[in-house]
């Protein structure tokens, strides 16, 4: 079983996000990582594949930074991955993004899953795995937390807003799953030395066919206009509880005429 | 004008209330035209009418409902091509999203996600999101084809505005690649009774301080009326279901005010509640960071300051 994994490099929610002059995501000036949500979906890929055989292809797209997240892959056990590297790229929205994966994708050869994380925790649209099953034709299973491949078969449980479904697909499919799904493993010492011999290939826009007018800030279809910093709130009173904690609570409520 | 259409919100043509903001949102841009996909349109039809819909784009469709996503694209791709519209507007779901996702390839169309604000702007559309765990403000538009936009409830008041409403039946066949992922099982949600967590009003959410006891903060809430959350550390304990959970990767929520009882305030709590209009935290931990965002904190044990508070509240109710 081939599987790819799609993860993003992006900024450290911990530190302070910010916006470049062109109002792009700032991705220099903030330490970077893994998207958080997409270890549950490297994690699932390596128990399919620790379950049965095959392997595990890591996909990005990103700047040289965005090597960092492949590493943090292939520690964790991926057996390979590819970086799509090109200035061009700076500025793409979800639709450009999401061709490009998909270009590199068909490049990798036709997995027999790809396998996404919920969200990426920077632009957190969640559009990026829909995007990818409707380009490439895939059956989509997406925001899955519990995940079967027996048979040829994806099955996953969606907890929907209104009902939880039960989601079965033929492979090849794509699949995206929560942070419910599993709990990622560290990187072991070993995965960390192994991980440096690992094949990692990196690839143009032009190594991909795509034309560099398709992608990027000047071709994206929605545009920030502006943003602004929230206001800090203002100090609120915080009172320390000496047996009166929740009739001050109260008062507070009534003075606000929430009761 | 040009027609701007609403996905409709509906539980067997029991319409939502985000479709009466949504069409509210809609006729500041066009002619609101409302997209009904499902059965029981009869029952859909006088609510969609008394908020400005002039038609109802009907598909009545099994499979819509039996396959996951892309058939709901194709729907809202055929009844795009049949009108043409100005604007695509959807409630914020994440089942809306994906479709919206799909959409906007089929149609070559941008997307936003999320909107908290849609206003015309020259022969557009601008939008306003929230971003970076509600840091930032940011406003947006669309540059290619017709605006897809989702849009979160409680934006806007839904002010009302008779149509007529007019049903226009949308013929659809799935296609084959649309049925790749079939919905083999369906369990609605319990209903708890309390209202629903993105559209209440009040929320008071539960954490690792509750140590898996949410009585307090559920005898709390319901003093209040209010809807009960919880943090990730509370659900992934199991202390709580998941489709309770506020934060990043759970309900986004922006009520009038939101009480955290026992919860820490990690910034991926913060994500899914800092936009929330009043501010009120409970914890032991006078460091807590949830105190950086409050109006009002009480550092203490939220199973002596819930029970006094909702003890006062009655009181003061009496």
């Amino acid at each position: 079983m081939n599987i790819v994994v799609c993860v993003k490099y992006v900024p450290d929610a911990q530190g302070d996000r910010t916006f470049n002059e062109d109002n792009t995501t700032d991705r220099d000036n903030v330490d970077g990582l893994l998207s958080e949500l997409d270890e549950y979906a490297v994690e699932a890929a390596l128990k399919i594949v620790e379950a049965g055989e095959g392997e595990v292809t890591v996909v990005t797209v990103g700047p040289e930074q965005a090597a960092d997240a492949i590493k943090k892959a292939l520690q964790m056990g991926a057996d390979k991955a590819v970086h799509v590297s090109d200035e061009a790229i700076h500025g793409s929205d979800a639709v450009a993004t999401s061709l490009i994966l998909a270009e590199a994708i068909k490049k990798i050869g036709t997995p027999d899953l790809v396998l996404t994380g919920l969200a990426s925790t920077d632009g957190t649209m969640s559009v990026v795995p829909a995007m990818l099953a409707e380009r490439l034709g895939l059956p989509q299973v997406t925001q899955v937390s519990t995940l079967e491949v027996e048979g040829g078969t994806a099955k996953g449980r969606r907890d929907g807003d209104v009902a939880s479904e039960s989601v079965e697909a033929q492979l090849p499919a794509l699949v995206s799953v929560t942070d419910q799904i599993n709990e990622p493993r560290y990187p072991s010492f070993k995965g960390i030395m192994a991980a440096k011999k690992k094949p990692v290939e990196t690839w143009s826009l032009a190594d991909l066919g795509v034309d560099a007018g398709q992608v990027g800030l000047d071709a994206a279809w929605t545009k920030v206009e502006s943003f602004a910093a929230r206001p800090p709130r203002e100090q609120g009173e915080i009172v320390t509880d000496e047996g009166d904690g929740g009739t001050k609570l109260a008062e507070f409520l009534v003075a606000q005429k929430f009761v | 004008m040009a027609e701007v259409l609403v996905l409709v919100d509906h539980a067997d043509g029991q319409v939502k209330k985000t479709t009466a903001e949504l069409l509210t949102i809609a006729r500041s841009l066009g002619t609101p035209s409302a997209v009904f996909v499902g059965s029981n349109v009869d029952a859909a039809r006088p609510r969609l009418a008394q908020f400005g819909a002039e038609k109802v784009y009907v598909i009545d469709n099994a499979d819509v409902d039996n396959y996951l996503v892309a058939p709901l694209a194709e729907a809202l791709y055929a009844v795009v091509q049949q009108a043409s519209p100005a604007a695509v507007l959807l409630p914020s779901t994440s089942h809306n999203k994906e479709a919206a996702a799909r959409l906007a390839i089929k149609t070559e169309s941008g997307l936003i996600t999320d909107a908290t604000a849609v206003e015309a702007a020259g022969d557009g559309v601008s939008t306003t999101q929230s971003v970076f765990a509600g840091s930032y403000t940011v406003k947006s538009t669309v540059t290619k084809g017709a605006p897809i936009i989702t849009i979160k409830p409680n934006v806007v008041p839904p002010s009302a505005a008779q149509a007529s409403a007019t049903v226009v039946p949308v013929e659809l066949t799935v296609s084959d690649a649309a049925k790749g992922a079939k919905i083999t099982a369906r369990e609605p949600k319990a209903k708890s009774g309390r209202p629903e967590l993105t559209e209440a009003a009040i929320v008071v959410s539960g954490g690792r301080g509750t140590g898996g006891d949410f009585s307090p903060v559920e005898t709390f809430a319901d003093t209040l009326g209010a809807a009960v959350g919880a943090s990730r550390a509370a659900v992934d304990a199991g202390w709580y279901p998941h489709s309770n959970q506020v934060g990043q990767t759970g309900k986004q929520v922006s009520p009038q005010l939101y009480v955290a009882a026992g919860i820490s305030g990690a910034i991926q709590h913060r994500a899914g509640m800092q936009t929330s209009k009043t501010i009120i935290a409970i914890n032991k931990d006078e460091e807590a960071p949830i105190f950086e965002l409050v109006d009002f904190g009480v550092v203490g044990d939220l199973f002596t300051v819930l029970p006094q508070a909702t003890e006062a509240v009655q009181k003061a109710r009496a």
